[in-house]
């Protein structure tokens, strides 16, 4: 072993790249993967999509029951991304060092965060599905996870960060902790909360989609429908107004972002 | 009867060894007390004990009569009105304006509701205003203090401390970020605070020289202990080899000097 501390870390970082190098590899021959045919699809999966994927008149026609379909799928993105984060704000005052009432609180409250920010958003949804079966409920339940652990994790250290020095301050003061709270804590992390739930209503329209076809929801249960009974042309109007949604919603979020910050 | 009367004040924190050991001394009402010593030496422990932001191992703090490290809840609350406290980074909420971190030095003395929703009377506001525009920033009231300099972000910490009321300031190195102008604004304003309002000032000093020429006592500490007591006259070079190790010794001494004290 070298003592000399960088060429130890000259060592690691090779090793690193090996590794990565032979996963790869490794992976690619036990999948048979094709590397370079793959690459050479692309082309041709792309003229495909422009002579099949083209919205004809009768798909036009549909456009406000895709419409009201994609309505749907928002309010549930933003009402599970809001109601998600508000939870999430009180686990994070809880586990954060800076604010948690007794230091047993934080592991419990990051613990919990991260189960449920690990189990990817389709997961939940299978999961839920046994409960809650084809309903908007799981869809609504399945985002609100996944948004409720994220927020947690990225409001823990926001606080910790930005609110440790005010906290102190307003203890010397003898304030009451309800009062920190509300006086210094929120106030001085408002800027990043603001910015991560609309992060997350972003994420949640694009996961709504994926979520939907799943539980038979929203916009995504019209894109399944309309995929499988090869009604291509509807389908693909469809993946229009998602994408325009979203680029929308984005625009939307950038605006009210640099409003607050 | 002192103001304040430390006894045998004790602080290790964990299985470390003793940040306080033993510490003994009493401050009179009205004094302007400064505190030296290495970095590591416990003098911002030393403060934190003060207003209990600390809890003490073992010792005893009484503060106008009180003993402080029994208190709790309300009655420690009520015990830290009359402390105002100062900090080296300010400590203000940056994303508010100095009227409102001003107004935070109130929040002690509210109850929970008023607290939460930051309600402060017409003769609070207009007592902020007031001691704002003694300090010089009347024209800086509706700024946001990340708008500020240095030098104005302590006068805002200043002024959140003076509208407790307080009886005694803690400052933990109030000019260890400032340039050497605003230094000596500070420590200037400190004294006349001290002087013309009789509020009780202990400060935190990294600087020997600015102890020199602004307290009417020093406490020298070193690993944790009382070195030196006294009045700024009785402080030889011996003394401050003792408190800073004997290297620094001479460099400080030569600077009271040329600071001709
Ligand atoms: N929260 C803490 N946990 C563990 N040890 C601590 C903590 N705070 C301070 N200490 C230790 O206690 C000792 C005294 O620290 P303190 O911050 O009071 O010194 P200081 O004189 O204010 O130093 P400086 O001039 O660098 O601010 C140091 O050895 C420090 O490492
Ligand atoms: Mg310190």
């Amino acid at each position: 072993m070298p003592s000399d501390p960088l060429k130890l870390r000259q060592i690691q970082s090779i090793a690193f790249f090996a590794i990565l190098a032979a996963l790869t590899y490794g992976s690619i021959v036990i999948t048979k993967y094709d590397v370079v045919q793959g690459f050479t699809a692309i082309p041709r999966a792309f003229s495909w999509a422009t002579t099949h994927f083209i919205p004809d008149e009768a798909a036009w026609r549909r456009l406000p029951r895709i419409l009201e379909k994609l309505f749907e799928t928002i309010l549930m993105a933003v009402s599970s991304a809001t109601t998600a984060s508000a939870l999430g704000l009180v686990v994070a005052l809880l586990g954060a060092t800076t604010t948690r009432p007794h230091p047993w609180f934080s592991l419990p409250a990051r613990g919990i965060a991260s189960i449920f920010r690990n189990i990817d958003v389709s997961a939940w949804a299978l999961i839920l599905l046994f409960s809650f079966g084809q309903s908007t409920y799981t869809g609504f339940f399945a985002l609100f996870f996944v948004t409720f652990g994220f927020i947690v994790r990225v409001m823990v250290e926001t606080i910790d960060e930005v609110g440790m020095a005010s906290v102190e301050a307003l203890r010397a003061t003898g304030a009451n902790y309800l009062t920190i709270i509300s006086q210094s804590v929120i106030p001085a992390c408002l800027p990043q909360l603001i910015s991560w739930v609309l992060y997350m209503i972003e994420t949640n329209i694009r996961s709504a989609t994926l979520v939907g076809i799943l539980t038979g929801t929203g916009i995504g249960f019209s894109f399944d429908l309309y995929y499988k009974s090869m009604n291509y042309s509807s389908a693909s109007l469809v993946v229009l107004v998602i994408v325009v949604a979203v680029l929308i919603i984005e625009a939307l979020s950038n605006v009210i972002r640099r409003a607050v910050l | 009867m002192a103001l304040l009367q430390i006894e045998a004040l004790t602080k290790s924190y964990g299985n470390e060894a003793r940040a306080l050991d033993q510490i003994s001394f009493s401050i009179q009402a009205g004094e302007f007390v400064a505190i030296i010593g290495p970095s590591g030496a416990g003098k911002s422990t030393l403060l934190r004990c003060i207003n209990r932001l600390v809890d003490l191992t073992s010792g005893d703090v009484r503060f106008a009569g009180v003993s402080v490290p029994t208190l709790r809840g309300g009655a420690l609350r009520r015990q830290r009105t009359q402390i105002g406290m100062i900090f080296q980074h300010y400590n203000l909420v940056n994303r508010l304006s100095v009227l409102e971190n001003v107004l935070h030095g109130r929040l002690g003395y509210k109850n929970m509701v008023q607290g939460v929703l930051g309600l402060y009377s017409e003769t609070e506001k207009r007592e902020a205003v007031r001691i704002l525009e003694s300090l010089g920033l009347g024209e800086q009231i509706y700024k946001r203090c990340d708008q500020l300099s240095g030098g104005q972000k302590q006068r805002v910490g200043i002024a959140r401390a003076l509208v407790q009321q307080p009886k005694m300031l803690l400052c933990d190195e109030p000019i260890a970020s400032l340039d050497p102008n605003s230094a000596k604004i500070i420590m200037d304003t400190l004294q006349q605070i001290n002087q013309k309002l009789d509020i009780t000032v202990l400060v935190n000093l990294h600087q020997v020289d600015v102890a020199l020429a602004y307290a009417q006592r020093i406490i020298g500490v070193n690993r944790g202990r009382v070195i030196f007591d006294g009045p700024p006259a009785e402080l030889q070079q011996e003394q401050i080899q003792q408190i800073y190790g004997s290297e620094s010794g001479e460099l400080i001494f030569s600077l009271r000097e040329r600071y001709a004290i």
